[in-house]
């Protein structure tokens, strides 16, 4: 009987393993990486303050949950804020004044009866008008904050508020915000529980117990929408209908958790949801390990504090404080249950039921029990006694509660994968190098490698010749080991380096390098080779990089067309550093004459011209032919002006104007010319040959 | 020899008592172009002395020079009364003919000057 009795269970397990084998759950409990995180999160501005409203309730909250003292110091600006906003509740939106009464009621701020009184009534009043979700829910919320902080506040017609918000539900568990918009939402669903939640605990007279139990199917039929990934972990999202309004997993997932906690506090009996279900929240919540923005720590936060104790079910985490261990220093395996937030966890036992290797392949199905320290909360085994090998291993948990009533109060999530690694010595021994020749396969020369010191082989070969390295790398438990890394590099003198892979076999590791053939691999570079040997795993703890000697190697010439060693890596400040100087040369400029020369010239230019103006003299010239009469005498003088005009204009574009202008005048003035011109030239040739003539 | 010193003298003697006789207005000419030549000889001079690096500006200087000249020679040889060629031509309009070439000369000049 006990030996028929393991073989369907240990098929079963099979089965399950195939199944689950794949999972593996890095979550830790929330601890003071979360606080640290949160504290820098949550760091308020210069001012003292936090944001608006919303971003201060976040932030004082999560500081309440995780009990951090940071908080004590920011109290008073924060409930100055708020007591601003409830100061004047007309003027505010119910969301202002939901979220200013939630910050009173976390930081325990004085605030006057009378304002509550105020305010109280506005929030009722928004409830009688209201037909939005979003109204609802702020106002709701609201009442409920005050009469936490100690004020009686009685919701009177309850009844209808509570049918008004299930009105908007749709049958698939999901809410719509109002009764105009045709969008249902998961987030909304989770505000309207809430809503809910919140109107039943203000309810004067008990509410209709059938509206429950209408309500609970709703949120059975919502947690059919869930969604998961392979390693146990669920969640809710929506598909995204506006880039502005798309709430994202962490927040969708909160408000679902908010609003489900809050309505199974209120509501009496059990809710049909299985226990997976709830730790997969839980997973999914720790499983964003430290967040990293505000929101998303204080969505985290606040739902794994409603989790940590819930009416449903209340989620206990298997974590591992440390995934390595060592068979060399001897360390025990670990494991930890607690709660979400790391409290104890009630009485259990946790067994190792399955450790797999890789590939899934079953190394041991033993179901082993931990044995449990009270004092430091932990379970634990030790590791030796399974005989297991340095490697990486998925070990199988299983978490059984003592109490059987414990099973409808606690989920477990029966099964749980942890990868671990189990790290050990590897042992090099019969660790040979030599040189043999080509044909003859006896070795010429055969050295002992003994690593564990620092000697150096000095080794001389040509290309005909080979080398062989061989050792064996032995594990523990005395199996043989097969590491990521095995190498041998060689590197010439010229920084040129090869790296060969030492391939394996069952018994030894072997290399034989060929000189021959790798004659064109070394790009025909002859001399000294320094050898280096690097042995690495991730399972290893000894992984070394031990330099073994050197190696005069003598390889033939290269041919011609010989492929050249690649060009070795330059460094970068020769590289890209700052170059050389430039000095540009320049056409020398042209020798100038010194200026007194060419000032003499200039003078002796003008002789000419004064010798001309001389001549003209001595020859009697003079003006007679002037015309005397004003009108042709007018034109002549305009005549010579004219000239003059042009002459100006050929001297002003010689010194500043450019071409098109000095055309543009030119045209202008030699119009003028022309005509002027012609006048002056007919009356003196009219004036000759009447002259002539006469 | 002395003669044909002498017959040199005879000679040039001649030619100043004929040039004499030359009418006023084509010895103006005849002086205007002799200083046009003097000047584009010493910008030559100039230009043998320092060399001829801004070589635009030396054959502007000379060519107009050497331009002018050339349009008052043309100018002569419309305006002497002797000619038979030009007989119908009136003075005035070789003179309006003149001016003109000598403002688009320098226009071209000066552009060349740099």
């Amino acid at each position: 009987m006990a030996g028929r009795r393991p073989a369907p269970a240990a098929f079963l397990i099979l089965v399950l393993t195939a199944a689950f084998a794949s999972i593996s759950s890095a979550v830790r409990p929330v601890s003071d990486a979360h606080r640290s995180a949160a504290s820098e999160l949550f760091a308020p501005s210069a001012d003292g303050s936090f944001g608006d409203l919303e971003s201060t309730y976040e932030a004082v909250r999560t500081f309440q949950i995780l009990g951090l003292d940071r908080y004590k110091s920011v109290t008073g600006k924060a409930c100055e804020f708020a007591a601003e906003k409830l100061a004047s509740p007309a003027s505010s939106s119910a969301k202002d004044l939901f979220h200013a009464v939630r910050i009173s009621g976390v930081l325990g701020c004085s605030v006057d009866a009378g304002v509550y009184d105020v305010v109280v009534a506005r929030l009722k009043a928004v409830i009688k008008d209201t037909n939005s979700l979003l109204e609802f829910y702020y106002s709701v919320g609201g009442l409920l904050s005050i009469k936490e902080q100690g004020h009686n506040i009685v919701l009177s017609d309850a009844e209808s508020t509570f049918h008004a918000i299930k009105a908007l539900s749709q049958s698939d568990g999901r809410w719509r915000y109002d009764t105009n918009s045709a969008e249902s939402s998961t987030f909304a669903a989770g505000i309207a529980l809430e809503a809910l939640a919140g109107v039943v605990s203000l309810a004067d007279a008990e509410v209709d117990p059938s509206m429950i139990g209408v309500v609970k199917s709703d949120i059975v039929k919502l947690f059919d929408t869930i969604k998961s990934y392979d390693d146990g972990t669920f969640y809710f999202d929506e598909k995204p209908v506006d880039a502005t309004e798309y709430k994202g997993p962490v927040m969708t997932s909160a408000s679902v958790v908010r609003g489900v906690t809050a309505f199974t506090a209120v509501a009496s009996g059990k809710l049909n949801i299985p226990g997976e279900k709830i730790l997969g929240l839980a997973k999914f919540f720790l499983g964003i390990g430290l967040p990293g923005s505000a929101k998303d720590c204080f969505n985290q936060i606040e739902s794994l504090s409603f989790l940590e104790n819930n009416r449903v079910f209340v989620p206990l985490i298997l974590s591992l404080p440390s995934k390595v261990f060592s068979l060399t220093s001897k360390d025990q395996l670990k494991v930890e249950v607690t709660t979400v937030f790391g409290s104890a966890a009630p009485p259990l036992k946790v067994n190792l039921v399955q450790v797999l290797g890789s590939d899934s392949k079953v190394i041991t199905s033993d179901n082993k029990e931990l044995q449990f320290d009270r004092d430091n909360n932990v379970h634990y085994l030790d590791i030796a006694p399974l005989k297991i090998d340095v490697g990486k291993y998925s070990l199988v948990f299983e978490i059984s509660l003592q109490e059987p009533d414990h099973e409808t109060v606690y989920a477990t999530g029966g099964k749980n994968t942890e990868n671990v690694f189990i790290t050990g010595l590897i042992k090099v021994d019969k660790a040979e190098i030599g040189i043999s020749d080509n044909d003859a396969g006896a070795t010429e020369s055969v050295q002992k490698l003994d690593l564990s010191k620092d000697t150096k082989v000095s080794l001389s070969a040509n290309h005909l010749q080979k080398l062989r390295l061989s050792f064996q790398l032995t594990t523990p438990l005395g199996h043989t080991f097969k590491p990521h890394q095995v190498f041998l590099k060689l590197k010439h003198e010229s920084k040129v380096e090869h790296l060969f892979v030492v391939p394996g076999s069952a018994r030894q590791f072997k290399l034989v390098l060929d000189f021959l053939g790798l004659v064109e691999k070394f790009y025909y570079l002859s001399g000294r080779y320094e050898l280096e040997f690097a042995v690495g795993d991730a399972a290893m703890e000894n992984s070394f990089l031990r330099p073994l000697g050197h190696l005069e190697l003598d390889l033939p010439e290269a041919p011609e067309k010989a492929p050249r060693p690649p060009a070795q890596a330059v460094d970068p400040f020769s590289k890209f550093g700052p170059k050389a100087e430039i000095s540009h040369i320049f056409r020398s400029p042209e020798k100038r004459p010194p200026k007194e020369l060419s000032l003499a010239f200039t003078g002796l230019t003008l002789l000419p011209f004064i010798g001309f103006l001389i001549g003209l003299m001595h020859l009697g010239v003079n003006m007679k032919n002037f015309p005397s009469l004003p009108g042709p005498a007018a034109f002549a003088s305009l005549f010579h002006a004219g000239i003059g005009a042009v002459l100006l204009l050929y001297v002003l574009f010689w010194l500043k104007l450019d071409l098109f202008t000095t055309l543009k005048y030119l045209g202008f003035l030699s119009v003028f010319l022309v005509f002027v011109g012609h006048r002056t030239l007919s009356y003196l040739s009219s004036a000759s040959t009447k002259q002539k003539t006469a | 020899m002395p003669r044909a010193t002498s017959d040199a003298k005879l000679l040039i003697q001649s030619l100043t008592k004929a040039y004499a006789a030359t009418p006023t207005n084509l010895k103006i000419i005849d002086l205007y172009v002799i200083c046009a030549v003097a000047t584009a000889l010493m910008q030559v001079a100039y230009m043998g002395l320092v060399g001829s690096f801004p070589f635009n500006s030396f054959l502007s200087g000379v060519l107009s020079c050497i331009g002018t000249a050339v349009l008052a020679v043309c100018l002569r040889i419309q305006v002497n009364k002797d000619n038979k060629e030009f007989k119908d031509l009136p003075p005035e309009r070789a003179f309006a003919d003149f001016i003109l070439c000598n403002l688009v000369l320098h226009l071209v000049i000066m552009n060349f000057l740099g």
